[in-house]
């Protein structure tokens, strides 16, 4: 186990020290302490290690992540794990806007709620929040799973593309071109299989699942109000 | 982008440290905004006593005898104190109206920062730490307080341009963001009698909610009212004599975090802000909702 005080120490070594791994490594597990809200903690890796911060980060935590692991003891300010291509990125407590943003892969688990914008253009990133998400999440998302265990906030899947959404509370409206779609058997296998990555206790039946209702996908003078 | 504090104390035993914590927050947000600084802090209520905070480009002219000057001029006593570029007056607080007029006149390149029983405002161009230091903020004590560092995107870097904007007695108003419809916003409240000095938009949004506190309105209502009549970007951060606000308009990508305890109640673009404050560990933190009114009072 290497420990870094990000206090003592700077951002830059840190992350200068988690370029360095490579695939066979044998520092593979990281202890990120004093982290105090500091932005771009632990981004742009790629190597199959584990980063734990213990406490709370700021702007854009575990960004453009490939491979690694990153363990956020605290809560998460905005852009956590944007852009990840792999990996995955856990955050125990909340995580703020646009989390997991234009994720191309990878697994972000938000073990709190994610405010507004959570998954905005997402292209293929999973991501399981275990509370509540904000307005505007998966605003034009084009692939990947979006699961949510609480409530989900105004505009959801606003101009969707073919990103998955499922939701098990409230949705508090549908964004232009979302709508509400059969769960099917494959999409039950999805959902439990995500559930039980996030370790998030969940049946996949309980959960509804919304899609696109693929309106918007080319212009139709119809719909130049619903732009 | 530019970066907010705020600190609303509950416990009375941090009264001492007030500005000395604001100035450590404000300071932790300088990469948010490097043109200008301000704060706003609630200090003692003395009876009667009023507080005149002015500013000036030519200080040691404009402040050197405007204690006598002034007391003169509308036959009352006044006491000053200078702090660099700024100077609070303290007179009868039914004399305060008078004493702008006065002021105007004996010191035309005077401009009055605030007016107020408690309230100063300290506001400069540079970074957050320098401004902290010419007016001695660490050494503030107060009850509540607020810090902006500026980016400026609407109207010029001057002190003038700095928040906290004040309009009225002892109320002032930080902003991140920018607001699309000041212009007809002040030219509304041109037809009501309230004037604006700058051409700033915050300042707009600040006289706004003077306006509607005139006509009645609490802080909180005023805000709610906020949320129909004012278009644009905003995170506000809001004072009163006793109060403490927040409103984030409804799309709310401006950050802002919130954090309680039994010892205050603080406020800051970033949790970075926060980090030292004490017991922030055990603190409820929490981003507040887009286009809801959050209010604390005294």
């Amino acid at each position: 186990m290497q420990t870094y005080d990000l206090e003592a120490d700077g951002l830059r070594g840190l992350n200068s020290a988690l370029h360095a791994q490579k695939d066979g490594s044998n520092q593979t597990n990281w202890k990120v302490v004093n982290p105090k809200g500091s932005h771009a903690i632990a981004v742009g890796l790629d190597a199959p290690i584990e980063v734990t911060v213990t406490g709370s980060t700021g702007y854009y935590c575990g960004g453009m992540n490939q491979q690694a692991t990153i363990n956020v003891e605290g809560s998460a300010g905005p852009g956590v794990a944007e852009n990840m291509m792999s990996g995955t990125v856990i955050v125990e407590g909340d995580a703020s806007q646009y989390a997991g943003a234009t994720g191309h892969g990878g697994l972000l688990v938000i073990k709190g709620n994610a405010s507004s914008r959570c998954g905005i253009s997402m292209k293929g990133i999973d991501i399981v929040v275990h509370g509540n998400i904000g307005h505007m999440s998966a605003f034009m998302a084009q692939s990947g799973n979006l699961v949510v265990l609480g409530d989900a906030g105004d505009a959801l899947g606003d101009s969707l593309y073919e990103a998955r959404l499922f939701v098990r509370g409230k949705v508090k409206s549908l964004g232009a071109d979302c709508i509400e779609k059969d769960m099917r058997p494959e999409h039950l296998e999805i959902l439990a299989d995500l559930l039980e990555r996030a370790g998030a206790d969940a049946k996949p039946e309980e959960f509804t699942r919304y899609g696109s209702a693929r309106k918007l996908y080319n212009f139709d003078i119809d719909n130049a109000s619903a732009y | 982008m530019c970066g907010i504090v705020g600190l609303f104390l509950k416990d009375k035993s941090l009264e001492p440290r007030l500005g000395a914590m604001l100035t450590e927050m404000l300071v932790t947000m300088s990469d948010r905004g490097p043109d200008s600084a301000g704060i706003a802090v609630y200090g003692t209520d003395a009876d009667d006593q009023a507080k005149l905070t002015v500013q000036s480009d030519n200080a040691a002219e404009d402040f050197a005898r405007l204690d006598t000057d002034l007391a003169a001029a509308i036959d009352v006593e006044v006491s000053i104190r200078v702090k660099d570029t700024h100077a609070v007056l303290e007179l009868s607080a039914a004399k305060v109206a008078q004493a702008r007029q006065a002021l105007a006149e004996l010191r035309p390149g005077v401009r009055v920062m605030s007016t107020g029983d408690t309230m100063e405002i300290y506001k400069e161009v540079g970074l957050p730490q320098s401004v902290a230091d010419r007016f001695e903020i660490s050494a503030m004590t107060g009850t509540h307080g607020i810090g902006h560092t500026r980016m400026a995107t609407e109207s010029a870097v001057n002190t003038l341009g700095a928040h906290p904007f004040s309009t009225g007695p002892d109320q002032c108003l930080v902003h991140n963001g920018s607001l699309s419809n000041h212009n007809s916003l002040r030219r509304k409240l041109a037809r009501e009698g309230v004037t604006v000095e700058t051409e700033n938009d915050t300042e707009v949004a600040a006289a706004y909610l003077t306006w509607k506190m005139q006509q009645g309105s609490t802080l909180g209502e005023a805000l709610d009212s906020g949320i129909n009549d004012l278009d644009g970007f905003y995170t506000f951060v809001v004072g009163t004599k006793d109060g403490f606000g927040v409103l984030r308009d409804p799309i709310a990508c401006k950050p802002a975090v919130l954090a309680e305890t039994d010892q205050y109640v603080a406020f800051g673009s970033e949790y970075r802000a926060l980090v030292n404050l004490p017991g922030i560990e055990d603190a409820k933190v929490w981003e507040p909702e887009p286009a809801t009114v959050y209010f604390w009072s005294h």
